[in-house]
């Protein structure tokens, strides 16, 4: 499902958050949308899912115009920042919630549900936490749950709010890994927003950097950094760059998510995380 | 100055005075009278207490005092709901000052709106006539009972719940939307859950005010024997006629149900404090 | 419908796709955000709430200032500079005068223990301290006559000494400061522990005791906390009824307060004179609110 945003300009109030957006992504890309905090890319994310409505442009979901679509039409996964968990189910309820809500005519069976749920809570390696709530969960244990949860209605689109912000370092890295992975697996069209570039680099096909509610430059990580494209760009990503020193390692190949991977890992022979 | 074993020591000043105060305080106002009362109830023989909370007019008084508290608690529960909600995701003119007189029925004598209740519902009250040709009587009923015990109880459940609707995170609503919910639907399965305590604790609140109410009731009740008579004024009544050991003994039983009341608003209100600091 | 589920990791995509129908088909919406309800319903809502509201709430207020007024200013004004409604007020205020200041010092002083201080039995503690909270108003009156009346444990040796406690003021301001015994205190006790103890900490390290402690860094932080609950006491103080009534002569002139007034004007007929006075209280509760309203915005920031 490809993604176009044309012209779209939002305002709240005095403050611009977006100014004549156009962005363009191809059907099942991973995107990340990267700028400091504060310039405009999760009020973008929140307008590709409906979360906000624009002042002026559209938003098309492979050619068709969503604009005027309300959120629960659009078929869009939402991950939020902090999770958003529903704290008085237990994560199999939070998780099976998308396809509990279907009108009647559409709404797969009890047992149809409850194997989904736990297909997905294995996917995302937490099959044994069924019957918890989330306040007894971890962080980043949450935030595989709120992707669980997103993923279970067969969203066309997935949009991420900063999904590891709230995690600690080392859980970012693992987390970011599992991401990219996942995406492979998955191929449904991923947009996730972050502050940090090296997350963005790491995990997405294509780049797009924003600055005060405008578009920087959108390319691949190869791209942005060989080629800067503007003045703010090439200060952003000598920022932090840590020791880096400009050679960035590509994207080493990971055997492949498969099923016979997932068992290995799930059983404890394969560690992927703590 | 010796350890006081009973606290960890303190750089603070004025333990021992404040403490000390506090209890003597406490003791001669609230503890020292409240157990005359029980102590007094003691001197009676269990059947004649019995026979004193058992009676028939009495029984009736509790079915009225406590039914109709209940019901008033359960109109305020669903109404006072509503008003939350409307004053704190709506903005409509006047919004603000509504607001502040939710609280009217906290600062209003008890008597005041005893008399200004019967004056409307009454034959000739701007409410009562317009009730009259439809052969509803308020005023001398139950009916009135219940209406000055939903006055009184209102504030309890809107106060309660305010709060809690406003540190609701929107983002679970927005969850439940992109999850593909309707309204109706993210309302039932996600917001109703997560206020169902603070709704249940302003329920009991309501319940527990409304219960021991006279001031606002006795006016408008009518107060007939067996048909429109809340307990406290049984009690009253018994006070006149120097039936002491009865009025007593009545007392006892509502004392009895205000403090499990008590009970269980503590135990709401801590058990909610817990869920907040686990999430 | 769907195709029986291998247990496998491969997302079984498309076995619970919806009908087409179901996706991007729809015409567009009105513009209602995620977080919100169609108009008709925000309306109907408010609708509901301020129907509800209008009844409960505004319509008694209202009856009374009319019914106050109905028979005119002159009536008005005779009924409350008549001689037992004037003694009723200066009985009203006395009761206050002596209820909430001494209620004003018990919460502070138990919201200092509490909140400052770290003992066993705490919890306790305050649960007894919300007893008269939960006590019905006549039974907090009855308290008071089964131990200071004819017949209670007092009554004897006072009548020995010739005091009256029930039936005269001395009951009335009792009754009147055990229901208000709380109101201060649970005001403070929140509000001074979510305050901490290291402001206090600090000032003592610096050199600062006792009672200077108190004004100079406590009293400024909880001023606010503290009007809010004085003028509730204040207000229940004034208004209280059931268990004045209870403990009270009823005798006019003398051991009536203002409440008690309105009820024996009433149950005369005398009805104009006793929505004057009920008036007055009603005034009372304006400005009570609108303190509280002060108060709770200074709180809130």
């Amino acid at each position: 499902m490809s993604i176009q945003v044309q012209g779209v300009t939002k305002t709240f109030g005095e403050f611009v958050a977006l100014d004549d957006v156009s962005l363009d992504i191809a059907s099942g890309e991973l995107v990340a949308l990267l700028s400091p905090s504060g310039s405009g890319k999760t009020t973008l994310l929140r307008v590709i899912a409906g979360l906000e409505w624009p002042d002026a442009g559209r938003v098309l979901f492979h050619g068709e115009d969503a604009t005027d679509t309300h959120a629960r039409e659009r078929r869009v996964g939402f991950v939020f920042q902090h999770y958003a968990l529903f704290r008085h189910m237990t994560v199999s309820e939070n998780v099976a919630f998308g396809l509990r809500v279907r009108p009647r005519p559409v709404r797969p069976s009890e047992a149809a549900i409850r194997a989904k749920v736990q297909d997905l809570l294995e996917l995302v390696q937490l099959g044994w936490l069924g019957e918890r709530y989330p306040h007894q969960l971890s962080g980043g244990q949450r935030q595989r749950i709120a992707l669980a949860r997103a993923l279970a209605v067969e969203p066309r689109v997935l949009l991420l709010d900063e999904p590891f912000g709230a995690l600690d370092a080392n859980v970012r890295k693992q987390l970011r890994r599992w991401l990219r992975r996942l995406h492979d697996e998955v191929h449904v069209t991923t947009v996730f927003v972050t502050h940090d570039q090296d997350e963005a680099m790491a995990v997405a096909d294509r780049v797009v950097i924003m600055n005060h509610g405008r578009l920087e430059q959108v390319g691949t990580p190869e791209q942005v950094r060989a080629a800067p494209a503007t003045e703010f760009v090439r200060a952003f990503l000598a920022d932090d760059d840590g020791d880096a020193s400009g050679i960035i390692p590509s994207w080493q190949p990971e055997p492949s998510f498969s099923s016979r991977t997932a068992h290995a890992m799930s059983s404890g022979r394969v560690p992927l995380l703590g | 100055m010796s350890a006081v074993t009973l606290r960890r020591r303190s750089v603070l000043p004025g333990f021992e005075l404040a403490l000390g105060f506090t209890l003597l305080y406490l003791g001669l106002i609230v503890l020292v009278p409240l157990s005359a009362t029980l102590l007094k109830t003691l001197t009676l023989s269990w059947e004649a207490f019995w026979d004193a909370v058992s009676a028939p007019r009495v029984v009736a008084s509790y079915r009225l005092s406590f039914g109709a508290a209940a019901l008033a608690a359960a109109i305020n529960a669903v109404f006072g709901l509503v008003v939350a909600w409307v004053l704190v995701r709506y903005r409509f003119p006047g919004r603000r000052l509504v607001d502040a007189l939710v609280d009217l029925p906290f600062a209003l004598p008890t008597a005041v709106a005893g008399i200004a209740l019967t004056a409307i519902y009454s034959q000739n009250g701007w409410i009562g006539r317009l009730l009259e040709p439809l052969g509803l009587k308020v005023a001398f009923t139950p009916a009135g009972v219940l209406i000055a015990l939903v006055f009184v109880g209102l504030p309890f459940v809107v106060r309660t719940v305010q709060p809690v609707l406003e540190d609701l995170e929107p983002e679970l609503e927005e969850a439940a939307a992109t999850l593909g919910a309707g309204r109706w639907q993210t309302w039932r399965r996600v917001l109703l859950p997560a206020i169902a305590p603070a709704l249940i604790t302003g329920f009991a609140l309501a319940f527990a005010r409304a219960l021991g109410e006279y001031g606002s009731v006795i006016f408008i009740a009518g107060n007939m024997p067996m048909v429109s008579e809340i307990t406290p004024l049984l009690i009253i009544t018994k006070l006149e006629q120097y039936d002491y050991a009865g009025a007593t003994a009545l007392a006892v039983v509502m004392l009895a149900a205000s403090f499990l009341l008590l009970l269980l608003i503590n135990y709401l209100q801590w058990r909610s404090r817990k869920q907040d600091l686990s999430s | 419908m769907a195709k029986p589920q291998a247990r496998s990791f491969e997302l079984t995509w498309g076995d619970f796709l919806p009908p087409e129908a179901y996706v991007g088909d729809k015409a567009p919406t009105a513009r209602v955000g995620a977080r919100q309800e169609p108009a008709a319903v925000r309306w109907l809502l408010i609708g509901s709430a301020l129907a509800f509201l209008v009844l409960f709430l505004f319509l008694p207020l209202a009856a009374v200032f009319h019914e106050a007024l109905k028979k005119g200013w002159d009536v008005y004004v005779a009924a409350i500079a008549e001689p037992d409604a004037l003694a009723a007020i200066r009985l009203t205020l006395l009761a206050a005068l002596i209820a909430v200041p001494l209620n004003t010092v018990f919460g502070v002083a138990a919201a200092w223990a509490i909140a400052k201080f770290d003992f066993r039995g705490k919890n306790l503690l305050t649960t007894l301290i919300d007893l008269p909270f939960s006590v019905s108003p006549v039974i907090s009156g009855l308290i008071y006559v089964l131990l200071f009346g004819a017949q209670g444990w007092l009554g004897p040796w006072l009548q020995e000494h010739g005091l009256k406690v029930i039936f005269a003021v001395p009951g009335i301001v009792l009754a009147t400061v055990f229901v208000t015994f709380p109101f201060v205190a649970r005001e403070l006790i929140p509000l001074m522990q979510a305050q901490g103890r290291e402001e206090e900490e600090a000032a003592v390290v610096l050199g600062a005791r006792g009672w200077d402690l108190f004004r100079r860094v406590t009293l400024p932080n909880i001023k606010w906390g503290l009007l809010y609950g004085v003028i509730l006491c204040n207000a229940r103080a004034m208004g209280e009824f059931g268990a004045v009534s209870v403990v009270s002569g009823h005798i006019r002139g003398s051991t009536n307060t203002l409440p008690l007034q309105v009820e024996i004007l009433y149950n005369e007929y005398q009805f104009a004179a006793a929505f004057a006075v009920a008036s007055l209280l009603a005034l009372l509760a304006l400005v009570t609110l609108a303190v509280k309203g002060i108060a709770e915005r200074r709180l809130a920031s």
